[in-house]
């Protein structure tokens, strides 16, 4: 298991100030025609279609599979999606549904959403997820130990659960909304992005608030200069919050602003939604026919 | 010192909120070139449809009954707020005083008389039909969703009321665009709508140029239906043919258009609802 010293931990305190109205200022640029039908594409492609609830069935599940693959029954060029993401115990319905079509199976994992278990647990429902068939595992820190300023727990258990992912794909959940301050924000993505993680996400999408662009904007500074530091590429997951095809739009525009256009990929940035995907359609479908759409003509799931 | 005169700034009614219109335009319309009002754009408009969306959970879901007290407490604030009404019909028409007068009276009138319709409607517009088989079978009536109303120019204000009141007292949400030329009072409605428990986005107000919003009104998929004033369209009916949009025309001379007894019937409100027939078993 890789060791780092408590020092490294340490982070430049955050100009609130300067964060919120460099965040603001990235939100006011103007995506038109071209660039926007283009953005629209890209959005689809990151995104990371989800379903966590507690009534989630195999059938939602394949339902939602199959907008994954194609998200517009009218226009087969849109899509597919990056991911789908689901619950543990539903990964082989997605992994069945999603075989050869190059869709990812993403899976929350340990303890999702509150992480409030023991590391076997938390390590043993990783094991299962990845078993499974499961590409990537969204893991959620453990908030109460980094609150108390337990950032060694909370190193090694990230540690511990990437060894567990094996060759999938590890996205750390920092769940901002509950971490109150821009600093531990940029503190739990410094310990994150030591530990190894793929991809650092915002928020289970379960409090609120979720997704910012504060937060985001703050995450991609991280990024940015682990990558600088190490030479390693992390990405990025907006989830939680982001709801219409304008905020998404504007979330690209700030990863091309801060990280710059090698992050502009499914690879390296996603949106976590459930909701987003059919705002983005409609939008489509209104670039392409010149009229306003009816959300009730999208299929919700 | 002479006191300075805080002029009023008209706004569209979005929402249960005074936005401006987003494109920052304004015009001066024919009958009152002194005035600026806003000139609401296709994105108002597209604002105003998810505004009225939202709207329209909440109105449809509320009784007969409280949607005619509801109604009623906007004809109490039109009472106290006739004589500024009266004015801005005149601010932007060469009518009267004694006319201007007595057309706001008479779309008090006509809201009481619709107040009154709105937990009456299940009665006149449902039945009980009789069935061969141990069965009840009842005709509901339920409202058709978002509709547009295009209110006519003049006369302003009754004409605006006459469109709108059956639209609204069946359920449905509404948004109205006004008198192109004469605005002024039609945009103050917002004002006294904002204060009489109507929840927001029930009714929406814009105003703007015919030509530039009736095409986008036609073609938006989230629009149910349309209540227009004026003859037959046949442009309009083809745009609104691709989403089964329901279009009414209210075809009405401009002496019938001042008298308020034409405005007042159960046909204004019919079509503007949908019948929805269920079948019960007797129990014994």
């Amino acid at each position: 298991m890789t060791s780092v010293s408590p020092t490294e931990f340490r982070v430049p305190p955050v100009d609130a100030v300067a964060l919120d109205t460099r965040a603001a200022e990235l939100a006011t640029r103007s995506i038109k025609k071209d660039a926007k039908r283009d953005g629209l594409r890209m959005v689809v492609s990151m995104t990371d279609l989800t379903t966590l609830e507690g009534m989630d069935s195999p059938g939602k599940v394949r339902a939602l599979c199959q907008k994954a693959k194609l998200p517009l029954a009218t226009d087969p060029s849109l899509g597919p999606v990056g991911a789908v993401c689901v619950y543990p115990d539903l990964v082989s319905v997605a992994v069945e549904a999603l075989e050869g079509t190059g869709v990812q199976v993403a899976a929350v994992a340990t303890a999702f959403p509150s992480g409030r278990s023991s590391r076997e647990v938390k390590l043993e429902d990783t094991k299962m997820a990845v078993d499974a068939g499961a590409t990537e595992i969204d893991m959620v820190i453990d908030r109460g130990a980094f609150l108390a300023g337990q950032y060694g727990l909370v190193f090694d258990e990230i540690c511990a659960v990437k060894e567990a992912c094996g060759d999938a794909h590890l996205k750390v959940i920092l769940e901002t909304g509950e971490l109150r301050t821009y600093d531990n924000v940029r503190r739990a993505s410094r310990i994150a992005l030591l530990a190894g993680a793929d991809f650092i996400k915002t928020s289970t999408g379960k409090v609120s608030p979720a997704s910012t662009m504060p937060v985001v904007l703050l995450m991609l500074e991280s990024v940015r200069d682990h990558y600088l530091e190490t030479g390693r590429l992390v990405g990025v997951k907006a989830a939680g919050g982001i709801k219409t095809a304008k905020q998404a739009l504007r979330y690209l525009v700030m990863v091309n602003e801060t990280v710059g256009d090698h992050w502009l990929d499914p690879n390296y940035f996603r949106f976590g939604a459930s909701s987003l995907l059919n705002d983005v359609l409609m939008q489509w479908v209104r670039l392409t026919s010149g009229t306003y759409q009816r959300p009730e003509d999208f299929s919700k799931d | 010192m002479a006191r300075v005169e805080v002029k009023k700034t008209y706004k569209l009614f979005v929402g249960g909120k005074f936005p401006r219109s987003e494109s920052g335009r304004s015009y001066q319309p024919a009958g009152a070139p002194q005035v600026n009002v806003p000139r609401g754009s296709r994105k108002d408009l597209r604002d105003a449809v998810v505004a009225a969306r939202k709207g329209y959970g909440d109105w449809s879901g509320r009784t007969g009954y409280n949607r005619g007290q509801i109604v009623y407490r906007l004809a109490e604030m039109l009472e106290t707020r006739k004589d500024s009404l009266a004015e801005e019909i005149r601010a932007c028409t060469d009518s009267t005083a004694a006319a201007a007068k007595k057309e706001t009276e008479s779309v008090i009138d006509l809201t009481t008389w619709y107040a009154g319709l709105c937990d009456k409607l299940q009665s006149l517009l449902g039945s009980q039909n009789s069935v061969s088989g141990p069965f009840f079978n009842f005709s509901t009536v339920e409202p058709t969703g978002v509709v547009t109303v295009i209110a006519p120019n003049q006369p302003s204000l009754l004409g605006l009321f006459g469109v709108m009141l059956p639209v609204l007292v069946g359920g449905n949400s509404v948004i109205a665009l006004v008198s192109e030329d004469a605005p002024l009072a039609g945009m103050a409605l917002g004002e006294l709508l904002a204060v009489s428990d109507v929840p927001g986005g029930v009714v929406n107000l814009l105003c703007g140029k015919r030509d530039e919003l009736e095409p986008q009104i036609a073609s938006h998929r989230d629009i149910d239906a349309i209540l227009k004033a004026g003859k037959p369209d046949p442009a309009m009916g083809e745009a609104a043919a691709d989403s089964v949009k329901r279009v009414r025309y209210a075809d009405l001379s401009d002496p019938q258009w001042k008298k308020p007894a034409e405005m007042r019937s159960l046909l204004w409100v019919e079509p503007f609802v949908e019948v929805k027939t269920f079948w019960h078993p007797v129990a014994y």
